[in-house]
């Protein structure tokens, strides 16, 4: 009686490993599913090349030119007057699609240049803010252009633009934003 | 005789029922050795916030510059410095010839500048100038996503 017993409990126990590696193998796909790499995001810029000393930089007509300066103390100056942040998209906006309407801003969108002057002293942040709002403005006239040509937005338009293919849109509404030379500071 | 010939003919077979876990013992072996490259961020970089971001697909072309106040032990913060790759850059003329020799090896290069938001512009300046110099022309300033005005 008791070696039949002891018997019997030593058979019992055993779990079934069959399905072991269907486990390990949904717990991998999981883990796949759920990490995310995270994608760098960031406002892109080019920035001029260094300038050559023989050749002079191509003159841009003041009407053409909206200025923004920084200074240390984070005041704005758009076109000499005082402003503020806020009031640079719309001033942005007016002044690429101008078209030769008012004379103080642009001539034509292929013509209009954002520059950005700041304070070696400016805070990082408030400049960022500022190219922002001036890279805004663009991709609301981007994505307006986009609409008309029976897009969603710009976005959805790039996406779908073939490789090699010219960007119609950049093309009519170039960006031109450029960093000038910082002020010294005291 | 017979009982030999029967065995002749039995085709030997090896058993594969154990090949996907030794393939996947290979595979955890693999993923537990493999150390990934890592860098240690020596300065503090907050990003600053922004909406007009574009993503950097293409991860390979990029290659980061980070610029903030220096870590100290005891959660303080120092002077600002530069970063690249794994080494805090005291002399700023470095970076042209770092940008250079990156630039000659990938000839699509992204510099993604990851400044601290409570940066100076005097530093970032001085960065872009020596970038220019080495003809790095793209650049990105890495920001957040604007998380209030959604």
């Amino acid at each position: 009686m008791s070696i039949l017993a002891k018997k019997k409990k030593r058979e019992g126990a055993e779990i079934p490993t069959s399905s072991m590696a269907d486990i390990a193998f949904l717990l991998l796909i999981f883990f796949l599913v759920t990490t995310t790499i995270d994608v760098d995001t960031g406002i892109g810029m080019t920035l001029p090349p260094e300038p050559d000393e023989t050749t002079p930089p191509p003159p841009v007509s003041d009407r053409n030119m909206l200025k923004i300066l920084i200074n240390a103390q984070g005041q704005v100056l758009l076109e000499d007057l005082p402003s503020s942040v806020a009031q640079i998209r719309s001033e942005v906006l007016t002044h690429v699609q101008n078209n030769g309407a008012d004379a103080r801003y642009s001539d034509s969108p292929s013509k209009a240049v954002v520059s950005i002057k700041t304070d070696r002293l400016t805070p990082y942040n408030l400049y960022i803010q500022t190219l922002d709002e001036v890279w805004m403005a663009y991709f609301e006239i981007w994505d307006t252009e986009a609409r008309s040509l029976g897009h969603v937005n710009y976005v959805e338009y790039r996406s779908n633009l073939e490789d090699g293919a010219e960007n119609e849109i950049r093309e009519k509404w170039p960006a031109q934003v450029s960093l000038a030379e910082p002020d010294p500071g005291n | 005789m017979a009982h030999f010939t029967k065995k002749s003919k039995a085709k030997p077979e090896i058993s594969t029922a154990s090949l996907p876990d030794i393939i996947f013992m290979l595979l955890i072996f693999f993923m537990v050795t493999t150390v990934l490259r890592e860098q240690e961020v020596q300065v503090r970089t907050i990003l600053p916030q922004a909406e007009a971001l574009t993503k950097i697909e293409q991860k390979r072309y990029v290659s980061y510059v980070w610029m903030g106040p220096e870590k100290l032990p005891g959660n303080r913060v120092g002077e600002t410095k530069v970063q690249i790759d794994d080494a805090v850059i005291e002399d700023l003329t470095n970076v042209r010839s770092i940008m250079y020799r990156k630039l000659s090896e990938q000839p699509r290069l992204i510099v993604s500048l990851r400044v601290d938001e409570e940066s100076e512009m005097g530093v970032v300046t001085d960065v872009q100038g020596e970038l220019r110099k080495a003809g790095t022309l793209r650049i990105s300033y890495s920001s957040r996503r604007d998380i209030s005005n959604i």
